[in-house]
């Protein structure tokens, strides 16, 4: 009997924005001006927010916070796909996402500032609060996919983790599910080269993170994770086809973790500056801009005026998180169950 | 909400099985659950049920038997062999507003979903200040003989109940086992129900329609003056029939069906305790750090004055179930054990 091959698959790459501004503009999204120019105050809206947020903890005004810098477009570019009422399971470094999604900065403050109520997600928004553990709210983004599908609500859900989380058991049950169920399920992987101090290569021995999804019977795409325009595409691509009955696809946003793994890290002691210099002119807000200059869509005082907007907001969101009332003991024994046991009834007295 | 008129109508709750009024249709354990998934999927469209093997022929000791064919496989789910995933996958079902039933054969399985129960089932509502509910009810499986042993015997009703945001159930009856399946799954939060295979055959009088009985309610089996003996699951058996053997001796032994772990009925306890002054707590699992040290903590620091005799405790000893059918006769506790014990303390 001959060898045959019976099974082979491609890994593609999307890029449409290059780093200095060029468009291919036969793949480009059809964009209007205005959402242009929505995309990059937004943009400039996260990194204000995170640049705040690590000044904050610096001074001692919040907790342990996990850096956005460098990510935001792979943050934007896939928030941006989705309709209202489409769901987000995202691990700790989404607060990108957060932002584009409308959820008041304040409360993303407060929650980072250790206090659980900023994570109580406001009803019209469909997020699902944080998840610390590594890799185990994917699973959760299935069963909720799952979940609409069987409802029948045309709903779709998209997840986030890092190239880190792709190593847990979680991903593969996850990836596994979704494919064998055709779960309405988008996959993003910030792949941003590092897991704490561990680099992408330790992670895994395949040359791509977005191949994986091959052999779980489903589409993988690899993009340009700081090209807005190549996430978006891809994720709008795979969004539409989930919603119509489509099945789950795998998008791998080839990234770069500008900052330190948490402000609790370290980075310059396991990785070079070299490396660290050459990613930023691959910038993603630098892009944009520059794309806007050369369609006549930028001027000097706009981007001041945007630089501006953004701290005004995030000077507001900083006073307002810091101005609400400290928790009360007891609520931390309230929402436990939805009725307190005996046991707590007695330790209510406790405080 | 389809369930807010059958929780409503609690007084069936009352009944109590070794008195009260009994319905006159007897069914089978297994039939109780069987006939409560059933009914719970025709009351609510969000409910479904989820698990390895749960449409074979067999249906996990006949409790799932037929429901696919009735059903269809959009509420009766077989899924690949993986326990954390389904785990995950349930959460995350309920956290959208399913209320997902997550059958295991046994409950030895669930050690490899722990990091989804513990760290995520058990801890969206405090996380969220109450807004993200995990109605997931997860059934497990004591087994027990036949050589079941260490990996697929074990009684780990202690892990889920130290857990805050776990209620832990342990039925003994098919009606509470009915009764307390469907509260579970018209609850708001996640509960583990343990049921034991030795228990399958038993019958009783179980009332047609759905019922619910909520976590947190134990129940008095037996009354007596002399000594309490509070047991879980199968042990309430060995414990009604230590109490019969007692009573030839002179000895009056109150039966408290524990019921459930998480929430305890302390008050129940603490009472019973009170009226008999004397406490045996007999467990299906092991002492150390047991629900047997839990209930015998509560006697001891809410009824420590009406105790006239240190607290027994009938459990496990210290180490896995052997497989071997010699050992496993000296490793479970029964019975004998329970009178010897009462009869030291009176």
């Amino acid at each position: 009997m001959p060898e045959t091959t019976i099974e082979s698959c491609e890994v593609k790459r999307l890029e449409i924005l290059s780093e200095n501004g060029d468009a291919d503009e036969s793949l480009a999204p059809k964009f209007t001006d205005s959402q242009i120019r929505e995309l990059y105050e937004t943009l400039v809206r996260m990194r204000t927010f995170d640049g705040r947020a690590l000044n904050l903890q610096r001074e001692g005004r919040i907790g342990t916070y996990a850096s956005i810098l460098g990510q935001e477009a792979a943050q934007l570019g896939t928030a941006y796909a989705l309709e209202k009422r489409d769901w987000i399971f995202p691990s700790f470094r989404e607060n990108g996402v957060f932002v584009a999604r409308g959820y008041e900065m304040y409360m993303i403050l407060q929650y980072w500032g250790g206090d659980e109520r900023g994570i109580k997600v406001p009803e019209d928004i469909n997020m699902f609060p944080i998840s610390i553990p590594v890799g185990t709210h994917m699973l959760h983004a299935v069963g909720a996919a799952m979940a609409a599908k069987y409802k029948e609500d045309k709903t779709v859900t998209l997840t986030y983790f890092g190239d880190g989380g792709t190593s847990e058991g979680d991903f593969h049950e996850a990836m596994n599910f979704a494919g064998v169920f055709q779960a309405p399920v988008v996959f993003i992987c910030e792949n941003n080269q590092w897991a704490i101090s561990v680099p992408r290569a330790r992670q895994t021995a395949a040359m791509t993170i977005a191949q994986k999804a091959f052999a779980y019977g489903f589409e993988g795409i690899q993009v340009d994770g700081n090209d807005i325009f190549a996430v978006y595409k891809a994720t709008k691509s795979a969004v539409d086809k989930a919603r119509s009955g489509g099945g789950p696809t795998l998008i791998e946003c080839h990234t770069y973790r500008m900052s330190d793994h948490t402000t609790a890290d370290d980075a310059s002691r396991y990785r070079t500056k070299e490396e660290v210099e050459a990613w930023k002119e691959k910038d993603p807000i630098l892009r944009l801009k520059r794309y806007m200059e050369k369609k006549g869509l930028w001027a000097d005082s706009y981007g001041k005026q945007v630089d501006e907007d953004a701290k005004a907001l995030v000077d507001e969101a900083v006073k307002k998180a810091e101005a609400v009332e400290k928790p009360k003991p007891q609520d931390m024994l309230v929402y436990t169950y939805k009725e307190l046991t005996p046991r707590q009834k007695k330790q209510m007295g406790d405080f | 909400m389809p369930w807010t008129k059958i929780q409503a109508d609690d007084s069936r709750g009352r009944v109590r099985f070794g008195g009260g009024e009994r319905p006159e249709r007897e069914l089978s354990y297994r039939e109780a659950i069987r006939e409560a998934l059933s009914q719970a999927i025709e009351t609510d469209d969000r409910v479904f049920l989820i698990g390895e093997g749960i449409d074979d022929p067999g249906g996990v000791f006949g409790t799932t038997a037929g429901l696919r064919e009735r059903f269809g496989a959009g509420r009766v789910m077989d899924s690949p062999i993986a326990e954390n995933g389904m785990t995950g996958v349930a959460i995350g079902a309920a956290m959208t507003g399913m209320r997902p039933v997550f059958i295991h054969m046994r409950v030895d399985f669930l050690p490899m979903c722990m990091d989804q129960i513990i760290n995520h089932a058990a801890k969206w509502s405090y996380m969220t200040g109450g807004r993200v509910k995990v109605p997931l009810t997860i059934r497990a499986v004591i087994g027990r003989g036949w050589g079941s042993a260490a990996q697929h015997s074990q009684s780990l009703q202690a892990l889920f109940a130290h857990i805050p945001g776990l209620k832990v159930v342990m039925p003994a009856s098919p009606y509470d086992a009915k009764g307390l399946l469907l509260g579970s799954i018209a609850g708001d939060g996640p509960t583990v129900v343990i049921e034991h295979r030795w228990l399958y055959d038993q019958k009783e009088g179980v009332p047609e329609g759905p019922y619910v009985i909520h976590a947190g309610k134990g129940a008095i089996r037996r009354e007596g003056t002399d000594v309490t003996i509070a047991a879980t699951s199968y042990m309430v058996y060995e414990a009604l029939r230590a109490a019969s053997e007692l009573e030839g001796e002179g000895i009056s032994a109150e039966v408290v069906d524990i019921r459930s772990v998480q929430p305890l009925d302390e008050g129940l306890i603490v009472g019973s305790v009170k009226k008999t002054g004397r406490l045996i707590v007999a467990d299906t699992g092991w002492k150390v750090c047991g629900v047997s040290a839990e209930v015998a903590a509560v006697a001891s620091e809410y009824a420590h004055d009406a105790l006239k005799a240190p607290v027994k405790r009938i459990c496990l000893p210290a180490a896995p179930t052997p497989a071997s059918v010699s050992l496993e006769k000296a490793y479970y506790p029964g019975i004998e054990a329970i009178v010897r014990a009462a009869k030291g303390m009176v």
